[in-house]
């Protein structure tokens, strides 16, 4: 057995390619036993194929992986599990309908007298869960009715369940809500306890401050640094992630004259998930939205879009007081809404370019006036949309070229209000930046845009303002430029600036 | 966009095998019957096609929106019944009886969508519920032998034609069909043609994008229905009144929609294509009668063809999507 800080897994001078684009260029990681550590990056980084490698899926092109200081080759993920490696997903794996003792041996389940020896597997489970220390959950309920932050647990012991000596966490808390992040807490420190050793993927700065030891920071596929937390600042890390200070990263924001008519008033709105929010939103204005997962900052955008409306206050359009029920009602009032689940709502996939641009137009405002073909063109082009032709199919398009053509969809209507959560979600920073200057471009054609974002840096570097809400309701509203910990503070319902 | 684009012809995705097929098959069959040597032999296939183009085009509908259309083999066969039933021979009745079938058609379809969308049963389950209702119902009605008779005056758009000056006769099923797959061929070109696609492929986006999803699905019911019973007035001209006029067609639609590349599930797939699968089952079947096979094996070459063509479909979707990431710009250009 590994003592605590030896370690585990080394990785070498990895690189690795997809079709001649340089993924990983030269990277370097140790894990190490009873260890949390954070691997951070901006999306497209590099991260999640880092992790790829780790797990087998991928093989790098060259480098050294090490495992217990001996050079290994995966071959299948069957290999680095062998080698006690695990892989949390951030999109859990579980089977709704079976128990957790049937999801835990998935495939491999304990044979006695040619039957599945349900009494074993459960026994085993049980052995596991309390290992953990986690007695709370039975190997003989049903997945469904477990929490959330149970699944993870039954993901976590489905792991472990292989003798797993490392495991790696994508974005484990992006799931979760506020109270079951603590519940992780808990669990990381136990898994830690137990000599494991952690791989933390995350965007969150609280969560890798809080629990890591160590942080390795890749860049555009290059290792730029491993470095002990304690050393660290959360700017210092910023400007690893980023490479640069973030105000050149942004475009300008609204000066007080290009701020216009309110377009949309909330008073005293609410639903099942949120209740007393009370703002407006002015022609050519970026309101942010933070907020944790779960405290209904998407609520509000969904309630505004009319796909789960309000059900008290007012809302107002315009100065005109609307009850909107459905996205149609929505759409007819001018308000646009970029989903933050750009695959499953955003786009239909198998669509062309030109008919995802054109959906929003077609489906909601048939009898409209027409846009000419000539006039999509210079549509797509204002969004800068990279592909062979406006035939091409979106699926075959990268993250942030189908976020243009989302934002196109939304375009061809000419919205008076947009609302945007999420906006640069998985997309590498190139478009990023794209998508963050056309924001403001439109804002600045007297667009009021509430954008949603659960990256701060970018909350903070876009919003004219910043409304935080906290378990359904707007805890308080920040200026621009506020810093991260006055945000997270109000976010986590410690006040302004309590937490880091 | 970067690329300049130009207008040219293109073809749906999928849209090119069936096409080839079909040349092939026409190809085959000028060489294996006499009947083929001059044009008037295809546009006697071209006629005996009709009916099932006409399925095939509202099966299109309902498959390419996400759907399955069981029904309408039952529904051609209980709209000819009742033709022959309601019209007894007479001339007199043949306008307002005709009417009749359309609305027919058409109400079944939309219940078809009404329970799919509002009741939120499979629309596989409610065909097939509705198969077997239509079935039971012609039954109940007949008891086994459909009577009455259908008019002259009916007949004719299954067995008559416009004299045309150069062409010769024209049979009145070819300029319907040629009407209908014009008018499909502009619908699926517009913006709710397009949407219903899009309904097939994800309609959550549709819906949050401010679409009417229920309201489309439902008109892709409803055109098959009506459509259906369109090929069963050709049908019942052509071969006359029995209860088992309409038998197997829905799966034979199917057959052909899917040899015409669209895909099930919905979301991706042409109605020309879908049409050109119709004619290139139905080409098939004569060359096979032509070469003496027997007319039995017609249900097993089917089921080969249907099986086979969604392989292709699956395996080349993955091969494409390989060689396309392959060739798909991924950095900038200038």
């Amino acid at each position: 057995m590994t003592a605590a800080g030896d370690v585990v897994v080394r990785l070498t001078g990895i690189t690795k390619s997809f079709l001649g684009v340089p993924v990983l260029r030269g990277v370097d990681l140790e894990l190490r036993a009873g260890e949390v550590h954070a691997l951070m990056g901006e999306n497209g980084a590099g991260k999640s194929t880092l992790l790829k490698v780790l797990a087998g899926v991928h093989r790098p092109d060259s480098g050294r992986v090490e495992v217990d200081g001996e050079p290994v080759v995966f071959a299948t993920p069957r290999d680095a599990q062998a080698a006690g490696i695990a892989i949390i997903h951030q999109e859990f794996t579980l089977l709704e309908h079976r128990t957790v003792a049937e999801n835990v041996y998935l495939g491999r389940e304990p044979v006695r007298r040619g039957q599945v020896d349900r009494r074993k597997m459960e026994a085993d489970t049980k052995g596991l869960l309390d290992w953990l220390g986690e007695e709370g959950i039975d190997p003989a309920e049903t997945v469904t009715r477990l929490s959330v932050a149970q699944k993870q647990v039954v993901e976590i012991v489905k792991a472990l369940s292989t003798d797993a000596r490392v495991l790696a966490m994508d974005e484990p808390t992006a799931a979760l809500a506020d109270h079951e992040v603590e519940l992780l807490y808990d669990l990381v420190d136990r898994l830690r306890a137990r000599d494991i050793a952690i791989l933390y993927v995350s965007h969150r700065m609280r969560e890798v401050f809080d629990l890591s030891k160590r942080i390795t920071v890749l860049k555009d596929g290059a290792f730029v640094t491993t470095a002990l937390t304690a050393e660290l600042t959360s700017d210092q890390l910023v400007r690893h992630m980023v490479g640069r200070s973030l105000d050149a990263l942004y475009p300008d924001r609204a000066t007080p004259g290009e701020l216009g008519d309110v377009r949309l008033a909330l008073r005293g709105a609410g639903n099942a998930r949120v209740r007393g929010i009370t703002f407006e939103l002015r022609a050519g204005e970026i309101v942010g939205v933070a907020g944790l997962q779960g405290s209904g900052r998407s609520a509000i955008a969904r309630a505004i879009w009319g796909v789960e409306p309000f059900t008290t206050g007012t809302l107002e359009v315009d100065g005109v007081t609307r009850r909107i029920t459905d996205p149609r009602a929505a759409v007819r009032l001018g308000i646009g809404y970029v989903t933050e689940d750009r695959k499953g709502e955003g786009l239909a996939l198998r669509q062309s370019i030109r008919d995802n641009a054109l959906l929003v137009r077609r489906a909601a405002l048939t009898g409209g006036p027409g846009r000419r073909k000539s006039d999509l063109g210079e549509l797509l082009k204002s969004v800068a949309v990279v592909a062979r032709g406006e035939h091409q199919e979106v699926r075959y398009l990268s993250g942030g070229n189908q976020q243009k053509v989302v934002l196109a969809k939304w375009l061809a209507v000419g919205p008076r209000v947009l609302v945007v959560d999420e906006p640069t979600r998985g997309i590498d920073v190139g478009a990023k930046q794209a998508v963050h200057r056309l924001l403001r471009e439109l804002a600045r054609s007297g667009v009021a845009i509430l954008m949603i974002s659960s990256e701060l840096p970018e909350l903070i570097g876009m919003s004219d303002r910043i409304l935080v809400v906290h378990e359904g309701a707007i805890a308080g509203e920040l200026p621009a430029g506020a810093g991260e910990e006055a945000v997270m503070g109000l976010a986590t319902g410690h006040g302004r600036g309590e937490v880091a | 966009m970067n690329a300049p684009t130009t207008w040219r012809p293109r073809l749906a995705d999928g849209t090119a095998p069936v096409l080839a097929v079909l040349a092939v098959l026409l190809v085959a069959l000028a060489f294996a019957g006499p009947a083929y040597a001059e044009p008037a032999g295809y546009l006697a296939l071209l006629k005996r096609a009709a009916p099932l183009v006409l399925l095939a085009i509202g099966q299109y509908f309902v498959i390419v929106s996400g759907g399955f259309d069981l029904s309408v083999g039952s529904l051609v066969t209980a709209e000819v019944v009742i033709a022959a039933r309601l019209i007894e021979g007479d001339d007199a009745n043949t306008v307002w009886v005709i009417a009749l079938l359309l609305g027919f058609g058409l109400l079944v379809g939309l219940v078809n969508g009404l329970v799919t969308t509002k009741l939120l049963v499979p629309s596989f389950i409610v065909t097939l519920g509705m198969l077997l209702i239509l079935d039971g119902a012609v039954f109940l009605w007949t008891g086994g032998a459909p009577r009455g008779a259908l008019s002259p005056s009916f007949r004719v758009f299954g067995r008559g034609g416009v004299d045309l000056p150069v062409l010769g006769l024209l049979p009145w099923s070819v300029v319907i069909l040629l009407a209908v797959l014009v008018a499909a061929v502009l619908f699926m070109r517009g913006g709710t043609g397009r949407t219903l696609v899009a309904v097939g492929d994800n309609e959550d986006a549709v819906r949050l994008a401010g679409g009417r999803v229920d309201r489309l699905k439902v008109l892709a019911f409803a055109l098959s229905g009506l459509l259906a019973a369109l090929a069963a007035i050709l049908l019942g001209g052509f071969a006359g009144v029995s209860a088992q006029v309409g038998q197997g067609l829905e799966f034979r639609a199917i057959t052909a929609v899917v040899l015409g590349g669209v895909l099930l599930g919905g979301g991706r797939g042409s109605v020309v294509a879908a049409a050109a699968g119709a004619l290139t089952l139905e080409s098939l079947f004569s060359l096979l009668n032509l070469l003496g096979v027997a007319g039995a094996l017609e249900s097993a070459v089917q089921g080969v063809i249907i099986i086979a063509a969604v392989a292709y479909a699956s395996l080349g979707v993955t091969a494409r999507l390989k060689s396309r990431a392959a060739r798909t710009p991924e950095p900038a250009r200038p």
